[in-house]
């Protein structure tokens, strides 16, 4: 029982997700407590998934591109584009607290979303531009965008409709938890209930027999660079509305890398093929925990990301399952001195 | 007679569950052309491998120039003399072709390389010994193969220049890139150096070599003089038969004929460059045609341009009783075609899924993402398949990579009759099976074939295309030869066409 346990693909993570929370219990016990405080639940948990839910989003979008064997480095700077496109059109509204001009905005940076998705799709499937190279070109680029539409400064609105979307609360929770597991529940029955997620699993694992089966390996990735596109416009909307604000240059900066990361920790192999959802929502939140927990213990700022390198690196060495077995048997032989000498000398 | 310059005696070399080689003689004169011929899975390779030190030698000794050597790594191959060329030059193609020759042996001053030195030694290797003149400080990926080809060469005889073995040199060159070098070939034969020539082509091995040594299963058949060995004699000699043993086997098949119904797919002077000559082929509802040939003789490049997974540069190719042409693997099973690659590895099985994801596949894509098979037919099919199958663990579930090849196999064969293709091509699909499975897939056929489906069925093995065929196409050296039917239909007249000459 035990050992099935233990080879479930969640059983890792999981494990570590737990370890960083009982570290935080014991460091700060308040942490688990959530006070309500004018009908809304306050409390360091609902921070990690309120302040996690644009990662989570971002990575959700990442995993299915992974899982073709590609990659999209652009995520970052379309969170930056798709805050300041909604942002640019609310602030250029007659009427800056109406609803019908939320949705406006919110539509105009969906639809630019998945043309950016698009447009990295196209350069994989049509161009046949290795995937790293061809979403860098809007990773880079996609920042001097974003700094166009928002003439190089930063946009500050003020509309309360539009902040609902992230910084809200529904049945006294963050709104942004409600939209990460809308798309998280569309995510997961579009791919294990229609017959995409297999397509996308069979691209990933091998695209030369998938040719050869009949499968449209094109269609299948660029859609996957299209529904990364807009999981990174949602979450670029509700960053740029908790802040209410619009910043070209810093908003979802690195959200690429801490998005890839998710993934790896959630037990998606970077070559592609099987993916796994749910672990990479693990896989952010264990990466927003760390975040959390960093700024709690009042780690130094300058040495953060030192300290983050480390937890990652030791998290990644824990899920392989290769420096397991190397440890353990490091380990035995290091209690049986006596037994190794006696076969070096056989 | 001259020592032989290598010897190698009693090779064996076994692997995991299998005995690659066993007792193998081979030796080389000095000055001979040697072409080594088999099958495959005879040997060949591993010989190669063995005398290239990329695998130790388990019993068994090597003499170069009578001393005993051991070949410990490619490096002390080389050392000893031994150089390689392989089918695929393993060159840098962003390299000068001065710096691939010398490179990891560049001349040095001090630490300093000497490019006048190396550029002009590079110049002058290439033309005394290959009559070529070229401009060396140019990057390899400027000639052609067939020029890269002799590079390799070039580099191989700089190195050490007694054995030189070149391992299907020609199977990527055009007619007058083999003629330039053949004639390389024969000036370095006249400067004495030992070739071993690996090659399908059975008219260049006639053309070329001057003793000939066949493998099989691992052993040695023989070592003949080329001009001692007719045709016929030799591929008896790599399929393993003797003439005057050949009996006529029990035909399982129908006479063709009365079967035939309407047309499945014409393919008129359909060609491509590099992989088959054109040729025509017609099949028709409820016909099985089998296609023989030696390996490398171009059947696996046919049945790739019937399916559309490489576009012919010539002819046509129409499908179907509409007479649609065919574009691409899509558009073939749209129309009706299946494929099940001889290569099951890299073409056929997708690695991180199950063997009822496997099987489902090709059924489920034809459908589209949008109407999938729900989770309980999925089931029902995968039961049936590995029943009806045999697939062994007979678990739905099971990662297909864990299973044995044969039984990958099979659920591939799967994966295609359920689509229920009106032309099921199979890419030797009895290979690494065992007998019972043999029989049971040849038998499958038969029944599909009674059914109405014609089938493409490609095999090295000659009873078993005789048994299911009811006409058999022969090719050799990337050309269709001949189509045989009716009472021509054994193995003596299959094995004189695909000998030829």
């Amino acid at each position: 029982m035990g050992g099935k346990m233990h080879r479930h693909h969640l059983f890792w993570p999981l494990v570590v997700l737990g370890a960083l929370l009982l570290f935080n219990l014991i460091y700060s016990p308040d942490f688990f407590s959530l006070a309500v405080r004018g009908g809304n639940l306050y409390g360091s948990l609902i921070d990690i998934l309120n302040f996690g839910a644009p990662l989570i989003l971002v990575s959700i979008g990442m995993t299915i591109v992974i899982a073709t064997g590609g990659i999209d480095l652009s995520v970052g700077s379309i969170v930056a584009i798709s805050g300041a496109m909604a942002c640019l059109t609310i602030s250029k509204g007659t009427d800056p607290s109406s609803v019908l001009l939320v949705i406006g905005a919110v539509l105009a940076s969906i639809a630019l979303s998945i043309v950016l998705g698009m447009w990295n799709g196209a350069l994989v499937t049509v161009t046949r531009i290795q995937p790293i190279i061809a979403t860098l070109i809007l990773m880079v680029a996609g920042r001097g965008i974003a700094q166009l539409i928002t003439s190089g400064q930063i946009i500050t609105v003020s509309n309360s409709n539009y902040e609902y979307i992230g910084a809200g609360s529904l049945a006294s929770l963050p709104f942004s938890i409600f939209i990460v597991a809308a798309v998280l529940l569309i995510a997961s029955l579009l791919t294990r209930r229609t017959a995409i997620g297999l397509f996308i699993e069979s691209v990933g694992s091998n695209p030369e027999a998938s040719r050869l089966a009949g499968l449209r390996s094109r269609t299948v990735i660029l859609t996957v660079y299209v529904f990364c596109g807009l999981c990174a416009g949602i979450a670029g909307l509700i960053l740029s509305s908790n802040v209410s604000s619009a910043d070209g240059n810093n908003a979802g900066l690195w959200y690429e890398l801490d998005a890839i990361l998710a993934v790896v920790i959630g037990g998606t192999s970077l070559n592609g093929g099987r993916f796994y959802l749910m672990g990479t929502v693990i896989g952010a939140l264990i990466i927003q925990t760390l975040t959390t927990t960093i700024y709690m213990i009042g780690v130094p700022p300058e040495i953060t990301l030192v300290v983050k390198a480390f937890v990652v690196l030791a998290v990644c060495l824990i899920q392989s399952e290769a420096f397991r077995k190397t440890l353990i048997t490091r380990w035995k032989k290091r209690n049986y001195p006596a037994e190794q000498e006696v076969t070096r000398h056989a | 007679m001259q020592a032989p310059i290598l010897q190698m005696t009693g090779i064996t070399k076994r692997f995991p569950g299998v005995k690659a080689l066993s007792n193998v003689d081979f030796r080389l004169f000095p000055g001979e052309v040697h072409a080594l011929m088999g099958e495959n899975g005879a040997g060949k390779s591993t010989l190669i491998k063995v005398l290239t030190g990329v695998y130790s030698i388990d019993e068994g000794t090597v003499t170069i120039e009578n001393q005993a050597v051991s070949i410990g790594g490619p490096l002390e191959a080389q050392k000893a003399g031994i150089s390689t060329v392989y089918q695929e030059v393993n060159l840098c193609p962003n390299l000068t072709v001065a710096e691939n020759i010398y490179i990891g042996r560049e001349p040095r001053k001090f630490g300093r390389i000497l490019w006048n030195k190396m550029n002009k030694e590079a110049a002058r290797l290439l033309k005394e010994r290959l009559n070529l003149s070229i401009d060396v400080t140019l990057p390899l990926h400027a000639y052609s193969v067939a020029v890269q080809q002799l590079i390799a060469i070039a580099r191989a005889l700089s190195i050490s220049a007694k054995v030189l073995i070149l391992d299907e040199p020609t199977s990527s060159l055009d007619q007058n890139e083999v003629h330039q070098l053949f004639s390389i070939m024969r000036k370095l034969k006249n400067d004495g150096l030992a070739i071993l020539f690996v090659t399908h082509f059975l008219d260049q091995v006639y053309e070329m070599s001057d003793r000939i040594t066949v493998l099989r299963n691992g052993e040695l058949e023989g070592e003949y003089l080329a001009a001692g060995l007719p045709r016929i004699e030799l591929v008896l000699k790599m399929i393993g038969k003797d003439l005057k043993l050949l009996e006529e086997l029990p035909k399982l098949s129908e006479e063709a004929g009365a079967a035939a119904g309407s047309i499945m797919i014409t393919a008129s002077e359909l060609g491509r460059k590099g992989a088959i000559n054109p040729f025509d082929l017609e099949i028709r509802k409820g016909e099985v045609v089998g296609l023989a040939g030696l390996l490398g003789s171009g059947r696996t490049e046919m049945a790739r341009l019937l399916f559309g997974v490489d576009r012919p540069d010539q002819g046509k190719l129409l499908a179907g009783e509409s007479g649609s042409p065919v574009k691409s693997p899509r558009s073939a099973i749209e129309l009706g075609i299946a494929y099940c690659s001889e290569n099951r590895k890299t073409e056929g099985i997708i690695d991180d899924l199950t063997v009822r994801e496997n099987i489902i596949l090709a059924l489920q894509a034809a459908r589209g993402w949008l109407r999938p098979i729900s989770r309980k037919k999925q089931d029902e099919i995968a039961d049936q398949y590995i029943k009806m199958l045999n697939i062994n663990p007979p678990n739905p579930e099971h990662l297909i990579k864990n299973l044995s090849g044969g039984n990958q196999q099979k659920a591939l064969l799967a994966r295609w009759l359920l689509t229920e293709p009106e032309l099921l091509i199979l890419d030797e699909p009895t290979r690494g099976i065992d007998i019972g499975a043999k029989a049971e897939i040849q038998k499958l056929v038969l029944s599909l074939a009674k059914q109405g489906m014609s089938v493409l069925f490609i095999s090295s093995e000659l009873e078993e295309v005789i048994r299911v065929s009811d006409r058999v196409a022969v090719l050799r050296d990337r050309s269709k030869v001949k189509e045989l039917g009716g009472g021509e239909l054994n193995q003596q007249q299959i094995m004189q066409a695909m000998a030829g000459g």
